[in-house]
């Protein structure tokens, strides 16, 4: 037991800045400690998000770029294990000719080449993660870290989807609310009978509520 | 004949024209297909959503089903290339800054600004490029190649953002596919110095990409897709319908850009600096005549070459590029197929007549800017 004090790991968890999370976790989180992962995203909240998921699950050395163009030096200083990038991000070509093309040993591959888990890249398509990772990365090392950002990036989909579905039913109620204001001057008829005419319309012609007060609107422009 | 529905991935250029135009005018579904496009952010993502069987069959860069199918890039997977989609269409431009500094260099000029660029002392050039399995990217390397002391740095840009790079500074120059080229100029950020035929007088840059399982799974499939998108590349070709292809193009969902950016590359009428007149470029962009759909075998192995493969690569490369199937599918409807399915590249100088069993093949110039041929004979 003395000799663990000497121990040069031991100092080394003592010294080390993650030490919080070395002492809190388990053997799980200490090997987790030495993967390095970079985050290639532009929009600072998303960043929080993902690093805040990774370092809540263990990992600590992460490090995100919003622009591709400090790539090439980033990833020379830095040296990841895994690099994570949104599927739809247009730097995806940019960031794969660095990543093949750097004369580091340490090649990267993209992680999609690896289809023995195929429940898994299958998720992370769905989820929109495409990941690049050093060749020769075990996949069971690599898997925690790419369950945890496939659940966030789902989240952030999700919020982005309801984000636009919100903005869409505002945008729909403003049409409505000005097609019934149309309706309500032009025929001298209250709102419920201007909505109720709207719906009767639609019904009609199978189509919907707002697509009628689309097309009454932009009418309405082009006669004013 | 019951609907097939077949996702079908595309990136936003000029010259995803021939799936658009076999979706708006229902040549497409004439073959009992519902073609749903679906439009994709890079190339990196078209290719794993083709690989991983989200899509069905892609519009793609010519040399990434070969790069695929022998083992290069991101994700190497087995790929057919089933028919060329269009031939030529990219263009080389520089800099505003780097176009003084050059001097005068007629348009289309390709040694000529060669000679012009490896006389300029000052660090490497920095080229921007689409993606690293480009056509662009080839033939770049293989004409900058040629002389020493031109010392080049491969920068790849998103296309829609070629024009910001060249206003930023990020690179000097740019290889690029309509209309990206054109934008940069209207934006007055840079010239167009030559274009992709100046250099290789008859690339096939893009082609219609499937996996090789699907192809053995879906023969019917494949088939019907083949023949919409064959009718519509011969609709497109037609003199009399380019004025309209760029009406209809236009206004598609699919595209959504200005007519006067799709223009040019349909009329090849190529505008190389702002305020200044266009040039006329003869096949600037093809897409049926010349047997410009005919995946040529020898074509995949000029690639293949390029990219460094060996001996087994360039086979590998041969037969992803499906003439067979070609042959097969499209036989029946009309189309002339020439006597071979290899040729030796770069050989034709002048419009040649070749034997065809339609009788009326007219191949179109080939030949390399330095005058070079390959010619890949068939292994024993």
């Amino acid at each position: 037991m003395l000799n663990l004090a000497a121990d040069k790991s031991f100092a080394l968890f003592r010294v080390s800045p993650a030490i919080d999370v070395l002492m809190t976790g388990s053997n799980d989180v200490v090997m987790n400690r030495d993967l390095r992962i970079l985050i290639v995203e532009p929009d600072p909240e998303r960043v929080q998000g993902i690093i805040s998921a990774l370092t809540e699950a263990g990992w600590t050395d992460v490090k995100a770029l919003a622009q591709i163009s400090a790539l090439d030096r980033t990833v020379k200083k830095f040296v990841p294990d895994i690099v994570l990038i949104d599927l739809s991000n247009p730097d995806r070509d940019t960031l794969e000719h660095i990543s093949f093309a750097s004369e580091t040993s340490k090649r990267a591959v993209a992680l999609f080449v690896d289809q023995t888990d195929d429940a898994l890249t299958q998720a992370a398509l769905n989820a929109g993660v495409s990941a690049y990772v050093v060749d020769g990365l075990k996949m069971e090392r690599i898997k925690s870290v790419l369950e945890t950002a496939i659940a966030r990036f789902k989240i952030m989909r999700q919020m982005q989807s309801e984000l636009d579905a919100a903005k869409q039913a505002l945008e729909d109620r403003k049409t409505i609310d000005r097609a019934k204001g149309i309706l309500m001057r032009q025929r001298n008829i209250s709102e419920d009978d201007a909505y109720t005419l709207l719906r009767k319309t639609a019904m009609g012609q199978n189509r919907k509520v707002i697509d009628v007060a689309h097309a009454l609107v932009t009418a309405a422009d082009l006669l004013s | 004949m019951s609907d097939i529905v077949l996702n079908c991935g595309y990136v936003p250029l000029v010259d995803c024209a021939p799936l658009v135009i076999a979706k708006d005018l229902g040549f497409a579904a004439e073959e009992g297909l519902v073609l749903n496009l679906v439009a994709q952010p890079s190339w990196s993502a078209l290719r794993d959503m083709l690989a991983l069987g989200h899509l069905d069959a892609a519009h793609m860069l010519s040399p990434m089903p070969v790069a695929m199918s022998i083992g290069l890039g991101g994700l190497p997977a087995r790929v057919d290339a089933l028919m060329v989609l269009s031939v030529n269409g990219t263009v080389f431009g520089v800099s505003n800054a780097l176009a003084a500094d050059l001097g005068e260099v007629p348009f289309g000029d390709a040694q000529g600004l060669l000679a012009a660029l490896a006389a300029r002392t000052s660090g490497p050039l920095r080229i921007g490029v689409p993606f690293h399995y480009s056509m662009h990217r080839l033939l770049l390397s293989y004409w900058a190649s040629s002389v020493d002391g031109l010392k080049t740095e491969e920068i790849v840009v998103p296309p829609p953002r070629m024009a910001d790079a060249v206003a930023n500074g990020f690179v000097d120059a740019f290889w690029v596919g309509e209309p990206w080229g054109s934008v940069a100029v209207q934006q007055n950020v840079g010239q167009v110095m030559m274009t992709g035929k100046d250099v290789w007088g008859f690339a096939p840059e893009k082609v219609l990409a499937v996996r090789h399982d699907w192809t053995n799974a879906n023969e019917d499939a494949a088939a019907r897709l083949m023949r919409a998108v064959f009718r519509a590349s011969a609709w497109l070709d037609a003199d009399k319908n380019r004025t309209l292809a760029v009406e209809i193009l236009a206004r598609s969902e699919h595209l959504s850009m200005s007519p006067d950016l799709i223009d040019p590359a349909l009329t090849g009428q190529i505008t190389p600096r702002l305020n200044h007149a266009p040039q006329t470029v003869a096949r600037f962009m093809q897409f049926h005549k010349h047997a410009a759909s005919f995946p040529w075998r020898s074509q995949a192995a000029w690639i293949a070459r390029q990219l460094g493969a060996d001996a087994t690569g360039i086979q590998t490369a041969k037969s992803c590029f499906r003439s067979d199937l070609y042959r097969r599918n499209l036989g029946g409807i009309g189309a002339d197929m020439p006597g071979a399915s290899e040729k030796i590249e770069g050989a034709l100088r002048f419009e040649t007549a070749v034997a065809s069993t339609g009788g009326h093949m007219i191949l179109a110039p080939d030949a390399f800017f330095d005058g070079r041929t390959f010619d890949f004979p068939a292994e024993n």
